[in-house]
């Protein structure tokens, strides 16, 4: 029993320093940061690229980085160091800092797209609103008979027999 | 007419048109040049675009301008590519040739790990001088669009040659043997 003690307190003494190391390993994984970075070649995020060859020495290199224990921006920036910052799949997301117009386009252009299409629906969901009036109904014309139907009953009045 | 003139009607036909503008110019930005094989095909030597690159063994960086007065069989290759492991042989063999008549294979490295380049160096036993373009700066100047590509470029710095794919030895005889007969 006291060997059995003393080989449980021994396991226990080797397993702490380990599990603490853990611990403190910043560790990220392949899926952390594949979704970040481009495969140059394909012209696609890492992720969607499944079959290039490029994209799976990418995917080795981050896999012996992330066994090295790096984290995701230290991942990320060795990167950079092996591919420049076009590997980095997201606008604004520069080894520098700064990001550039062609960045900013990026959220700009679609919520421009966003409003301007949300005020169009706006704009015509009120104008067929006051089309239909409140009930739901067309409404008449104010100024009396459509020019329609007045030419019409012009039309037969005159070819009526 | 007048409901077509409405300011949402116009902002939506800008906006159309702006897609229309951007898919346009994805479209062709995505195309490579083919400025290079325009000028061979009228027999005209274009000089060849600036290279300035790190070795890949480290060190201070070259470039293509040091290899004046020489022909140059620039390869543009990757340790990722099939084709490329095929040619390998072949360039080293003709690197010696060329070295004797006043030229040279010149490597480059693109959008590789550096690790799996020199790897890849190691293995081939290539001994002509390889360059490193890990972002792939230079593709774009070449029309580069696939891998390997490789230009033939003459003592006075012109692309005499070009062959989007891999070499062979037919290749090399035809269109690099006739350039070192050639005087700076």
């Amino acid at each position: 029993v006291r060997r059995l003690a003393a080989a449980a307190a021994l396991a226990l003494t080797l397993a702490l320093p380990a599990a603490a190391a853990a611990a403190d390993c910043p560790r990220t994984s392949l899926g952390d940061v594949e979704d970040e970075v481009m495969c140059q070649v394909c012209g696609t995020p890492l992720e969607l690229a499944t079959e290039s060859p490029q994209a799976n020495r990418e995917r080795d290199l981050i896999r012996r980085l992330v066994a090295q224990c790096k984290s995701k921006d230290e991942v990320k920036a060795t990167l950079v160091a092996q591919f420049g910052d076009g590997v980095l799949a997201l606008p604004g997301d520069k080894s520098e800092g700064g990001s550039d117009l062609s960045d900013r386009l990026v959220y700009i252009l679609p919520a421009a797209g966003f409003l301007l299409a949300a005020g169009g629906i706006g704009g015509a969901a009120l104008r067929w609103r006051r089309r239909r009036g409140p009930s739901g109904a067309p409404l008449a014309s104010p100024a009396g008979p459509a020019p329609d139907s007045e030419r019409l009953d012009d039309d037969l009045r005159r070819y009526d027999l | 007419m007048k409901r077509f003139l409405s300011p949402a009607s116009i902002a939506a036909l800008v906006a159309v048109v702006g897609l229309l503008g951007l898919l346009a110019y994805g479209l062709s930005s995505s195309e490579p040049d083919r400025g290079i094989e325009g000028a061979l095909a009228k027999g005209e030597r274009k000089g060849a675009p600036k290279v300035h690159l790190p070795r890949l063994s480290g060190g201070r960086k070259a470039s293509l301008a040091d290899y004046r007065g020489k022909v140059v069989v620039l390869n543009f290759w990757a340790s990722w590519c099939e084709p490329c492991r095929a040619e390998s042989p072949l360039l080293q063999r003709w690197h010696g040739r060329l070295k004797r008549g006043g030229g040279t294979v010149l490597g480059v490295d693109v959008l590789d790990v550096s690790s799996d380049a020199r790897e890849f160096v190691r293995k081939f036993g290539l001994t002509y001088p390889m360059l490193r373009d890990g972002a792939g700066d230079t593709l774009a100047s070449f029309g580069v669009g696939a891998y390997p590509e490789t230009f033939v470029i003459d003592r006075r710095g012109r692309i005499a040659a070009t062959r989007r794919g891999p070499v062979d030895e037919r290749f090399l005889r035809q269109r690099v043997q006739p350039l070192l007969r050639e005087r700076s």
